[in-house]
């Protein structure tokens, strides 16, 4: 097992370092300047833009500035936000816990409607319950984020106006009430993301387990006069499980992108909505670094599912 | 008019025959700024107005949370930084100038004791040095003495371009030396007439010299305290995180009574305008919410029994239609609308006004601007009531067919003009966002019924607006016939507004397209006027000379104004903010208070 998850390690590094190439690349070349907001300006002359650039390294060609950015990245260095003109590190740092507050709340709410539901329809294909299940699944992942995002508000915040649709990283209160207050402000977006999720991940649960739901060994326990949760749970569950893991591993550095969209409408000053308006303002060195991030997030999960295959079927590592 | 009728009239204010606010709306009825106009009286001798007291709070504090959107959220806490005036708005509630502009563009001192004049021996009569005094007891906000000391490493500090700070160009070409521990004096190399510039306003704030000596220059980026300000503002320092959130609190020490008079300020940033306008307006979940660039109908239907409105506030913002002098499709020596060439087709001046002729300010107005904007014909604009006697627009499109007729244009078979066989097109670039857009498809259509093909395009604003050399699509290269977008006038003067477009300043490969004069326009006529306001001692003569600027970018149609842009911004019923065209939001936050 040891000796499986150091080979996954090993494959890692190399992708790593092709992907980081390929994102200093596409950024370099991307047109753009940090500077824009400086040029129409007549109160600043052109050369603090070009000593700025100059300063920045801007003007250097791009193998030396991956090379910089490398040797520095190896230093545990990441860099300066040429905007804010402050440590990446600390910037995303900051913006980490309201991230992960959202779209961890989010990904449990969704896991906690799409497994009971997709494992309950499975076992009783084609009833009322399964069909209504289905129904709203593809109604759930047929409508996008920004439309629900902006549909809650409307309805919660502007006509029914129960919950506050501007999120506050710090709420002016203690004890029961900032956790009450922190509650009432990630209800909405945390439910837009969630039931997004959800939906898509109740197909992808009830179709796994109708697929090893048939199988011979199944018939076998029942046969054996193992009553119905014992089977499900104990065997149907645990084999089913194992490309349903991989659909979240895979899917939670896809959550955080996709809850940049969730993230601007509800001003969550999390990782997406840096990304969002450190591109805009051309920051190259935060959009490095948060795309860097989610390239090792995509990694880092593959060896998380990698490892889990590995506990479920034991014999997926031996190979 | 000027100069003689000029003269008699500053008499007149001197004497009390005539006041000043019929004064400055005078100076505004023939192109000069409020700003301008009080600049002149206070040369002419007579003392600055100071604002009408209407803050109405009787004691500090007391007004609860102040929360404010700003949908672009500081990036950037140090005011010499700030490359948008949305880490100028976070930077002003910490640090402060000595003086700001009001809405009537007087100076409204904050740091200084009083506003320099001739009459308290703060102006030179050469107008080649000032005097400001510093208000004293000032203390930052970690208890230290605000001194002169302070402003004199401020401007050091600024100058200095290893520090690379965006605020050099206010100070780099000044000394600043200190008269007493309150008073410095400000040098200029020429006679300065707009002598309220350093110090004054967005790029005036002071720093702390105990806490910024030890990094000037090179080492300007790593000052802890560029992103923990310490001021002398109302508000004092609490939190802060890029683009997410500025907090402040109460100062208790500070240097004005009664003020401020909100226990608590909360910059949040983020998100789009339209939610922005829809949180202040409709939820009422913030109090005030900058910069609403949304299209005037969508604002009017939020307001609609909602807990807040817009509030406008006038400036010099300028939304225009720049026409290209150089041949675009044409390259010479490796460059694309080159100076050696001339436009084939808007060389000709007619074709030029008739070009104007077709662009539908009103229309713009009722589909897009709505309250946001007001027509005019002028590239420089004053404050309020501004109409200039010297110009006028007009929206005719048989005129124009008729001048394009007479240059030469004949329509073809296919409905397009053309002459000498070279068909009439036109390509039409400007930056991405919905009211540019709006704006082409008028233009397009009036276009296209006087017989001219246009094509459109838009480009990406962070392209479009970028210095990037290796770019072909920014502003400064205009590689297309004519341009559209915005400049901002960030100072209540016309004098660098105006010199963008002499002909040292065109933009060409040479000077990496960092001339600032993108429609390439050369006139000697214009060169001199500039030339003669920038060495004119006379303020009076000098604002002629601005004038006459104006009015050849007019005649000559170098641009077709659009549409003067107001400042546009969400307030909830309750909240008394103190906002000025003249000024950036937050220059004036002291005063900012709630209606109980």
């Amino acid at each position: 097992m040891s000796q499986y998850v150091l080979r996954r390690l090993l494959i890692a590094v190399p992708s790593l370092l092709a992907i980081s190439l390929v994102l200093f690349v596409v950024l370099a070349l991307a047109p753009g300047d940090p500077f824009s907001e400086l040029a129409t300006n007549p109160n600043v002359p052109p050369e603090v833009q070009a000593a700025l650039r100059a300063k920045f390294g801007l003007d250097d060609p791009i193998y030396l500035r991956y090379l910089h950015w490398l040797n520095a990245m190896l230093h545990g260095d990441w860099g300066f936000s040429f905007v804010s003109r402050m440590n990446v590190d600390t910037l995303i740092l900051q913006r980490l816990p309201a991230t992960l507050y959202v779209i961890g709340s989010a990904q449990i709410l969704a896991l906690l409607i799409a497994i009971p539901v997709g494992v309950y329809a499975a076992t009783r294909p084609y009833s009322l319950f399964d069909q209504i299940a289905n129904t709203l699944a593809f109604v759930g992942f047929s409508l996008p984020t920004f439309f629900t995002g902006i549909l809650f508000i409307l309805i919660f915040s502007v006509t029914l106006d129960w919950l506050p649709f501007v999120y506050t990283t710090d709420i002016k209160a203690t004890g029961i009430r900032w956790v009450l207050e922190m509650i009432r402000q990630a209800i909405m977006p945390v439910a837009v993301l969630g039931l997004f999720q959800a939906a898509s991940m109740t197909r992808f649960v009830r179709s796994a387990m109708l697929d090893v739901i048939r199988l011979d060994y199944v018939t076998t326990a029942r046969a054996k006069g193992l009553g119905q949760a014992t089977v499900i749970v104990k065997h149907v569950m645990r084999n089913a499980m194992i490309p349903v893991v991989t659909l979240i591993a895979l899917q939670m550095p896809a959550v955080f992108g996709g809850a940049i969209v969730t993230e601007q409408i509800f001003r969550i000053p999390g990782i997406g909505s840096l990304l969002i308006s450190s591109i805009l303002s051309n920051d190259t060195p935060v959009v490095m670094a948060v795309t860097f991030v989610f390239a090792c997030l995509v990694v880092l999960f593959n060896l998380i599912a990698d490892v889990l295959y590995g506990w479920l079927d034991p014999r997926i590592s031996l190979r | 008019m000027l100069d003689k009728e000029l003269r008699s009239m500053i008499g007149q204010v001197k004497d009390g025959r005539m006041d000043r606010r019929a004064f400055v709306k005078r100076l505004a009825a023939v192109g000069l700024t409020a700003p301008l106009a009080n600049q002149l009286l206070a040369l002419g001798g007579v003392a600055m107005a100071q604002s009408p007291a209407v803050y109405k709070p009787t004691k500090r504090g007391g007004g609860g949370p102040l929360k404010v959107l700003w949908w672009q959220g500081p990036t950037l806490l140090n005011p010499h930084f700030a490359t948008g005036t949305k880490d100028q708005d976070g930077s002003r509630v910490f640090y402060e100038p000595l003086a700001s502009w009001d809405a009537d563009g007087n100076l409204n001192p904050i740091l200084a004791a009083e506003i320099p004049s001739v009459a308290n021996g703060g102006l030179a009569a050469d107008a080649k040095s000032v005097v400001w005094k510093i208000k004293p007891g000032v203390k930052w906000h970690d208890g230290k003495p605000l001194t002169a000391d302070d402003f004199v490493f401020t401007w050091q500090y600024a100058s200095d371009p290893a520090t690379a700070a965006v605020s050099i160009s206010t100070y780099g070409d000044i000394t600043v030396e200190k008269v007493s521990d309150l008073s410095i004096r400000i040098l200029f190399k020429t006679p300065t007439p707009f002598w309220a510039n350093a110090f004054v306003g967005a790029y005036g704030c002071v720093i702390p010299k105990h806490l910024f000596a030890d990094y000037k220059g090179s080492k300007s980026r790593e000052a802890p305290n560029n992103l923990s300000p310490v001021g002398t503002g109302p508000y004092k320092f609490v939190e802060f995180k890029p683009g997410d959130v500025v907090r402040g609190e109460l100062n208790p020490d500070y240097h004005m009574p009664n003020r401020p008079h909100f226990d608590t300020i909360e910059m949040k940033g983020g998100g789009d305008a339209v939610s922005a306008a829809r949180a202040v307006i409709q939820t009422g979940e913030f109090d005030f919410a900058w910069n609403m660039q949304v299209e005037d109908d969508v604002l009017l239907r939020l307001e609609k029994g909602g807990k807040g409105k817009t509030v406008y506030a006038t400036g010099g913002d300028i939304e225009f239609i720049a026409i290209n002098f150089t041949d675009p499709n044409v390259e010479i020596d490796g460059e694309r609308s080159s100076i050696k060439t001339k436009h084939p087709i808007l060389s000709d001046p007619n074709v030029r006004k008739a070009l104007a002729l077709l662009v539908d300010r009103e229309s713009v107005k009722k589909a897009i601007y709505g309250r946001a904007g007001r027509t005019t014909a002028n590239y420089l604009n004053g404050p309020e009531k501004f109409v200039s006697k010297n110009t006028s627009w007009e929206f005719n499109v048989e005129k124009a067919s008729k001048m394009l007729d007479d240059a030469g244009w004949k329509v073809g078979a296919d409905g397009i003009r053309e002459k000498d066989g070279k068909k009439f097109k036109l390509l039409y670039q400007t930056s991405t966002n919905g009211p540019r857009q709006k704006t082409q498809a008028i233009v397009k259509q009036a276009c296209q019924k006087a017989g001219i093909d246009v094509e459109l395009k838009s480009v990406v604003a962070s392209v479009f607006f970028s210095s990037d050399v290796a770019n072909p699509d920014t502003y400064p290269k205009f590689y297309a016939d004519i341009e559209e977008f915005q400049i901002p006038m960030t100072q209540p003067d016309p004098a660098l507004h105006m010199r963008r477009y002499i002909s040292a300043n065109v933009a060409t490969k040479e000077n990496k397209w960092q001339g600032q004069n993108f429609p390439r326009y050369v006139n000697k006529e214009y060169d001199d006027a500039i030339a003669a306001a920038e060495t004119e001692t006379d303020p009076v003569k000098r604002a002629a000379l601005y004038i006459k600027c104006n009015d050849l970018l007019w005649q000559d149609t170098v641009f077709i104004p659009v549409m003067h842009r107001l400042l546009v911004d969400a307030c909830s019923n309750t909240l008394r903010p103190a906002l000025s065209g003249w000024a950036n939001r937050t220059d004036n936050i002291q005063d900012w208070y709630r209606e109980a």
